[in-house]
């Protein structure tokens, strides 16, 4: 039996046939829609490496059917920028240093968008750390990520008010 | 000038765009086939029946092989010759590749390669310490002996005697990107293969044994991994070689990656090891004499063992004179996996060791720990200090290959058996000498120590903690402050060496190769640092590129922390035999000295005039002058007899000290790190971001090792914790709540890359002092010394609280 869907992958409309029910959505990513920007740590759902975004929350892309999001809005880390300008967590990240080997950070940025569109950790770094504490980075750059979440979370804040002033 | 400049890693926006690409990101041909290897269910034992016919017939199955279908080497061993690709019989431990499964997708690989019905004649698996001791079971012929003094009489006339043991654990590498490689066969037998390998030499090496070509015919390639740690070192090269063969054999693009259970079923990890210890100390506790048994479980191959416990010895010092000291180590053969490279690459288990006799001594003698440590510390360094001594006389070339076997890698670390001995040196007179004879003449721990000692408020803080215990019997505090003092350069002398390929463009673009990999420690910003100020250019006029064994070739793996030591040099020296000729032209144009011209800010500056680099690229070429060198550094003063444990196998030390306070919950055994204060010895830092972001991670690794990660095999062999899931890395919660690093900001006296110093590897053994400050709060809920063992799981403190308890 095959299953068709629909979905929105970084705004571009797919439609997908799978003939095996047990793809993952990482798997559609980096093996059907050539986007291998989005890492395979564990593919089991307990590195973060996977994360992306379905219709704006922040989920373990190896955890989830590609099957079960027909519809969905599905964001990557090739989707997060404009063109040639960096979302603000990207610019974050470059600006902190946030990795060493890299390996991790399509998720850590993935989760950190997800986390501040959450709005429960502000910017304390606390909270920052805990909400982070799903993304696991072997480099232990962690000092670099938690400053750059707390930056772009800051500027987003910042930009927010000053929008709706 | 661009060195030292604190710049973030290359290639940073690939990497939040999501555009860096590692070895499983590499588009790949249509028709590539997928590997997976079929592995053993027992720890020891033989095959008595194998049958693959389901496998054969599985889905998308395209060929499955044995070890008797291997056309030619059946080897992946960096060392010995004892590690088959796959097994032809014996099982050596629980995880072993028996066949191997190509396919047309990953998935149906690994499918298929679960349906083998495979029997087996089981026998005793020799596991523990005991098993392998009582079996006999080991490396080279006996326990290796360093012997410095009269141990025996100096630890029995002193006045005060321990005697202990510690054991700690083993560490997974879980660099997050899995191993993995692709090999494309060319035309007339060649093969291209990108592997996620720390060294490419010896992939290329392997491949071309296992293909049956030369190694002319296998070119290696990697740009980046996710991460190694050691891990990528030798355990690569397993897939590389399956790769090849099946490309070999089916014509087709062949990729292999493992899942992350199989990954660490299938590879070795850090080295366990039990210490025990007998030391003998005066009422100051200065030791007088003092002596390890060192005993390690290395798995059932050599691999890499033989250079790693001999590190441990090297370190079983630390930053300690030891007048008298024995060190025995037994490199023991278990039917596990077989344990590799792993960031200190024994240096940290050995000095752990002494770590922990200063520990003991101290409380023993009811002293402050950092008292004890300190009085054992070596001399401080003499300005100016003594000279080293000269470098032996090169060997003649026909010395060396006499004695080798051929086929012997003699790029890997692993090769000690085939190399000809280096002669040992003379300590000058009156300078202190490392157990194994190495004059410590760099010895700069007593300044750090003030240092970090007063920005970490140590003193106040240990009163203040005292009386909080005092006041608390539910939680309990504990602070140490410990050294690190690590050896740099390989102590295999021949791999001290590096070659670098440097082309300067018509249009002043430099395009830089060298023989290092980059594994996120930032190696090739660093070398592209220097290139661009070699020749005076802005960063981004260097083209950092992949590594390439058809570029540089006889490479060192990137390990022992050497990557920018050694190819620093190397690009450098490559660099300035084009700036020289640039110059000398431009000397003559001008009728000026080649000295006086300048190379700076994207500009020359000749006799008056002012060129751009790009002109005087441009310039060069239309007078016929080359535009490309080759570089090659090789470490100097090494001399160095592992045998008899005598000479200077290291060219200079790198320094660190940590300060790190824990609360302990003495209901639970649980416990946080509440601050940790770090002052690390950069040399004069290459690059301040890069370094401190070493430290810190290399610190929270090294806390990790010591702390939540544990390796648990059950009584059948089988590692029961193969997954994230069971085995606990630091998360982003777990770094300590107050974390201060800094540099240490002095130049190396040895003349390295800009007097930098090496970073990779030496920040690790940080992470020592939060073990110590959990002794130290376990101490405060009795008289008796908590001895406690590593990782210091929150059972393990538990059970510790509980013997300190229970022996008052
Ligand atoms: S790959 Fe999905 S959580 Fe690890
Ligand atoms: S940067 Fe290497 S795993 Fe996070």
């Amino acid at each position: 039996m095959s299953y068709t869907i629909s979905l929105t992958v970084n705004g571009d409309r797919r439609d997908v046939t799978f003939e095996d029910a047990r793809v993952t959505l990482l798997d559609l990513l980096r093996e059907r829609l050539a986007l291998p920007g989005t890492k395979k740590g564990c593919d089991r759902g307990q590195c973060g490496a996977c994360t992306v975004l379905v219709d704006g929350r922040r989920i373990n892309s190896c955890l989830t059917l590609a099957v079960t999001l027909d519809g969905a809005d599905v964001t990557t880390i090739e989707g997060l920028a404009r063109g040639d300008v960096l979302h603000p967590v990207q610019a974050s990240f470059v600006e902190h240093d946030g990795f060493q080997c890299g390996y991790c950070t399509p998720g850590q940025i993935m989760s950190a968008v997800g986390l501040i569109a959450e709005g429960d950790v502000g910017t304390d770094p606390e909270r920052i750390r805990e909400g982070m504490s799903g993304n696991l980075c072997r480099c232990a750059a962690y000092h670099g990520i938690t400053e750059a979440v707390l930056d772009a979370a800051r500027r987003m804040t910042d930009d927010k008010t000053r929008k709706s002033a | 000038m661009t060195v030292a400049k604190p710049l973030p890693h290359d290639a940073a926006r690939l990497h939040v765009t999501g555009a860096a690409r590692y070895v499983d990101d590499i588009p790949t041909p249509t028709g590539t086939l997928h590997l997976a290897f079929g592995t053993a269910t027992i720890a020891a034992g033989r095959i008595t029946d194998l049958d693959l016919a389901p496998v054969r017939s599985a889905p998308g199955v395209i060929a499955v092989l044995q070890a008797r279908d291997l056309p030619f080497a059946n080897d992946v061993s960096p060392s010995a010759h004892d590690e088959p690709l796959l097994s032809g019989s014996t099982i050596h431990y629980l995880g072993q590749p028996i066949f191997l499964v190509v396919a047309t997708s990953h998935l149906a690989a690994r499918r298929a390669a679960k349906m083998a019905a495979i029997t087996y004649q089981k026998r005793d698996a020799i596991l523990s310490y005991e098993d392998a001791m009582e079996a006999d079971s080991r490396f080279e012929d006996g326990p290796r002996i360093w012997q410095k003094g009269d141990t025996d009489e100096a630890i029995d006339t002193a006045p005060h005697q321990i005697e202990g043991q510690i054991a700690m654990g083993g560490q997974e590498h879980f660099y997050l990107e899995g191993q993995a490689a692709l090999a494309l066969p060319g035309e007339d037998g060649d093969m291209l293969v990108h592997s996620s390998t720390q060294h490419p030499t010896e992939i290329q090496h392997k491949v071309a044994e296992a293909i049956g070509r030369p190694m002319h015919a296998v070119r290696v390639e990697i740009r980046r991994m996710g991460g190694g740690f050691g891990g990528k070192e030798s355990q690569g090269n397993a897939l590389a070689v399956a790769c090849a063969v099946a490309a070999r054999l089916t014509g087709k693009p062949c990729k292999m990656r493992y899942d992350r259970d199989d990954d660490m079923i299938i590879t070795g990890k850090r080295h366990d090891f039990r210490i025990d210890y007998r030391a003998g100390f005066d009422d100051a506790g200065r030791l007088a004499g003092v002596e390890f048994v060192q005993m390690t479980r290395c798995g059932w191959a050599q691999d890499l063992s033989i250079p790693v416990a001999d590190r441990a010895m090297l370190h079983a010092d630390n930053a300690y004179h030891l007048e008298h000291a024995r060190i025995e180590s037994h490199r023991l053969r278990t039917n596990t996996q077989s344990a590799t490279a792993f960031r200190g690459f024994g240096g940290p288990q050995g000095m752990l060791g002494i770590e922990r006799v200063m520990d003991h001594v101290a409380h023993t003698l009811g002293l402050d720990p950092l008292a004890v440590r300190r009085a054992n510390y070596y001399a401080p360094s003499v300005a100016g200090g003594l000279s080293a001594p000269h470098a032996a006389a090169p060997r003649p070339p026909e010395s060396i290959s006499g004695q080798m076997k051929s086929g012997e890698d003699l790029t890997s670390r692993g090769a000690v058996d085939d190399v000809p001995p280096g002669r040992a040196l003379q300590a000058p007179a009156g300078v202190q000498t490392t157990p194994y004879g190495q004059p410590v003449e760099d010895f700069i721990l007593h300044e750090m120590t003030d240092a970090l000692a007063a920005t970490a408020d140590y003193a106040t803080r240990r009163t203040g903690i005292a009386d909080l215990n005092a006041a608390n019997p539910v939680l309990k505090r504990g602070i140490a402050l410990t050294p690190v003092k690590f050896g740099i350069s390989f102590t295999l002398t021949h791999l001290n060496q590096a070659g670098a390929l440097v082309h300067v463009y018509q249009d002043g673009s430099i395009h830089m190769n060298h023989g290092g990999t980059e594994m996120g420690q930032g190696l090739f910003q660093k070398v592209a640092q220097v290139a661009a100020s070699r020749f005076g250019v802005p960063l981004d006029a260097v083209k950092i590129t992949a590594t390439d064994t058809a570029k540089v070739p006889n490479t060192s793996a990137t390990a022992a922390s050497s990557g920018s030591d050694l190819n620093g040099m190397a690009v450098k020296a490559a660099c300035d035999t084009i700036r020289d000729r640039m110059a000398d032209l431009l000397a003559e144009i001008h009728q000026t000295d080649a000295a006086a011209i300048r190379f700076e800010a994207g500009e020359v500056h000749a006799g008056g005039k002012t060129y751009t680099f790009a002109q005087v690229a441009t310039l060069a070429y239309e007078n016929r002058i080359s535009l490309s060198a080759t570089g090659f550094y090789k470490t100097p003063k090494l001399e160095w007899d592992r045998i008899r444990g005598q000479g200077r196998p290291f060219f200079y030390f790198a320094y660190g000290a940590a300060c790190s306070e824990v609360v302990v919950d003495t209901l639970t055994g649980e416990y946080r790190i509440l601050r940790t204060d770090i002052l690390h010895d950069a040399g004069a830092s290459l690059n301040p971001a890069l370094d401190i972001g070493q430290v810190e991670g290399g610190f929270v690794q090294g806390a990790g090792w010591l702390t939540t990660e544990e390796l648990v095999w059950d009584e059948d062999g089988a590692l029961r914790t193969h997954a994230p899931s069971t085995y606990k890395i630091p998360a982003c919660s777990d770094r300590p709540a107050v974390f201060n690093v800094a540099l240490w900001d002095a130049e190396n006296r040895e003349d390295t890359i800009y007097r930098s110093k090496a970073v990779g590897e030496p920040p690790f053994m940080l992470g020592i002092s939060v073990l110590m400050a959990l002794s130290d709060a376990i101490a405060a809920c009795g008289t008796t010394y908590p001895a406690l063992d590593a990782p210091a799981t929150p059972e393990r403190v538990l059970a510790a609280i509980q013997r300190v308890r229970d022996a008052d």
